[in-house]
């Protein structure tokens, strides 16, 4: 198992080394995010965000959104692969399908946590105060890969479900918006009316962004807790991804 | 690769199957249905060990299907598929080991080096790291891809892809070697080149190959015996020679004047004019894999 994981981010990260034209791309629009919407509302102090600055508010949440930004669109990535034939391929492996399907969730870790270094260095850029405790970045890095291999699995599992691109790309824009302005990661839970609160509450992204905040700012999160939601999360995301895998295969 | 090492579980899975005993491939009365499509229809078939055998038929008569059932990658029935001994539904695992499948689409990475896309089969078919090496070179030079092993494979003609991919079905050293279709849309000099890495590779290591194509002439210089199958069922089997002398006793004719094509269009043509044959043929996704190929290529 570990070893096919390792083999499946091992690809993903020879990828990257070959064509960075995807990193670069990506740093675009958290940039943007932080730049724009990051500097305009420190400004404006609208939100209130317990006595920090806006943007440093802002950036573990704009961190969180790239990683789900990557990670929402493996389930494309795996239907390219079925059409292609290289998903035929690994599934004629000796290979379960519980661990190609972690392998993929993990790689678009490996990816994400790429990207998170890139916004957190544009983040420290713009002035945000990051811790730079190598401990706190490995806990940073590992809440970035258990969200984003949630929200890959997410994506695969749907994937396996409508097993069509066109259809996918349609779930997956209207699904990521939703999951985002859901979640606290440009304002406070407590801002938000009830029922958006019931929502927030259950979207994993709102425990990722919660302990980024924790682990890159040091003020007070629910660090066990979040955790748990999204190692259970990633954890039953393998599991329906993996259950849905052989209609793709068929 | 020539006197290709065994892989470790592939070898024990092999001793395990009784291997001399068994035939590499045993189907019996295989029925696989999509909806109330019935894409193979009681297939019984047997491969001997280091056998060419090559499966024909037009589109849609169900070829395709029958390689996914035999790969695992469609649920069948135990008792229905073994693999030198081993039950398709029951031993999937062991099953896979002993295979190596290349599907009909050219699907190598092309976001990866030649090297990096057999490296990552060779991992994930637990080649140990002391021997991944050698064995990645082995298969690249088999397939004569060593000087091109560090170029993407995004660079690479259909002809090389098509090789790449015969080097990841390679690298574990698979004693049933499945090709789906292996030369579809490749020109005749590419054809050539996949057809004399395979006759190598066979020469070395004596290995089964089952071959599905829609090139008469390539099943009949290269197969040792041949399926026709159309509708799900097999219409006539045997070696191509054999099934040219039998249409020819039929006719009444020369055995001379028979080709491969007219035994194919003698149990399949009836289908191909049009007048009895529903338009299942090749289904959508077939169009995609070729477009898909033409795009890589």
């Amino acid at each position: 198992m570990l070893a096919r994981v390792g083999a499946m981010c091992t690809v993903e990260l020879q990828k990257l080394r070959h064509d960075r034209t995807e990193l670069y791309t990506r740093a675009i629009q958290p940039a943007l995010w932080l730049l724009i919407f990051g500097e305009t509302f420190t400004r404006i102090h609208a939100i209130p965000t317990g006595g920090i600055p806006y943007l440093d508010y802002l950036a573990p949440g704009i961190i969180a959104q790239s990683a789900m930004f990557i990670a929402i669109f493996y389930g494309i990535m795996i239907i390219w692969e079925r059409d292609s034939g290289v998903l035929t391929k690994l599934l004629v492996t000796p290979t379960p399908r519980a661990a190609l399907v972690t392998g993929k969730a993990f790689a678009a870790g490996v990816k994400s946590v790429i990207q998170a270094l890139v916004v957190v260095v544009i983040a420290a850029v713009l002035g945000v105060s990051l811790t730079w405790n190598p401990l706190r970045l490995l806990g940073v890095a590992v809440i970035v890969v258990l969200g984003s291999a949630f929200f890959s699995c997410l994506s695969m599992t749907i994937a396996g479900i409508v097993l069509t691109r066109d259809r996918l790309m349609g779930i997956g824009q209207a699904i990521t918006m939703p999951l985002f302005f859901g979640s606290n990661a440009l304002y406070p839970v407590a801002v938000m009316p009830g029922w958006l609160q019931a929502i927030s509450k259950a979207n994993p992204l709102s425990y990722e962004v919660d302990a980024l905040r924790g682990l890159l700012l040091g003020i007070h999160a629910h660090l066990g807790l979040d955790f748990g939601v999204l190692a259970f999360s990633a954890a039953l995301g393998v599991t329906a991804a993996s259950l849905l895998l052989g209609r793709l295969a068929k | 690769m020539t006197d290709a090492p065994a892989a470790g579980p592939a070898a024990a899975d092999a001793a395990t199957a009784d291997a001399a005993a068994e035939p590499a491939l045993h189907c019996t009365d295989l029925t696989y249905s999509f909806g109330d499509t019935r894409a193979v229809d009681g297939l019984n078939l047997e491969v001997a060990q280091g056998e060419v055998f090559g499966l024909l038929g037009p589109n849609g008569a169900g070829k395709t299907t029958a390689i996914r059932a035999i790969t695992t990658l469609l649920p069948v029935p135990a008792g229905k598929i073994s693999v030198f001994g081993l039950d398709c539904a029951r031993k999937r695992m062991q099953v896979r080991r002993l295979l190596g499948y290349v599907p009909q689409q050219l699907s190598a990475d092309s976001g990866l080096t030649g090297r990096e896309n057999v490296e990552l089969f060779a991992r994930v078919f637990d080649v140990p790291r002391s021997e991944r090496r050698d064995r990645v070179d082995e298969a690249l030079t088999a397939v004569d891809l060593t000087e091109a092993a560090g170029r993407l494979a995004g660079t690479y003609s259909g002809g090389m892809v098509r090789r790449l991919e015969l080097a990841q079905a390679l690298v574990s050293a698979p004693r049933l070697l499945i090709l789906d279709e292996p030369t579809i849309g490749l020109d005749p000099l590419a054809r050539a080149s996949v057809w004399d890495c395979i006759a190598q590779v066979r020469a070395g290591t004596g290995m089964t190959v089952l071959v599905t194509t829609h090139y008469m002439d390539e099943a009949d210089e290269h197969c040792h015996r041949l399926a026709l199958m159309h509708r799900g069922r097999i219409q006539a089997m045997g070696a191509p020679g054999e099934l040219r002398a039998e249409l020819a006793a039929q006719l009444g004719v020369d055995p001379d004047r028979v080709s491969l094509e007219d035994v194919f269009r003698h149990h399949a043509g009836a289908g191909l004019t049009g007048a009895d044959r529903p338009d299942e043929g090749g289904d959508f996704r077939d169009v995609r894999r070729t477009r898909s190929a033409a795009r890589l290529r």
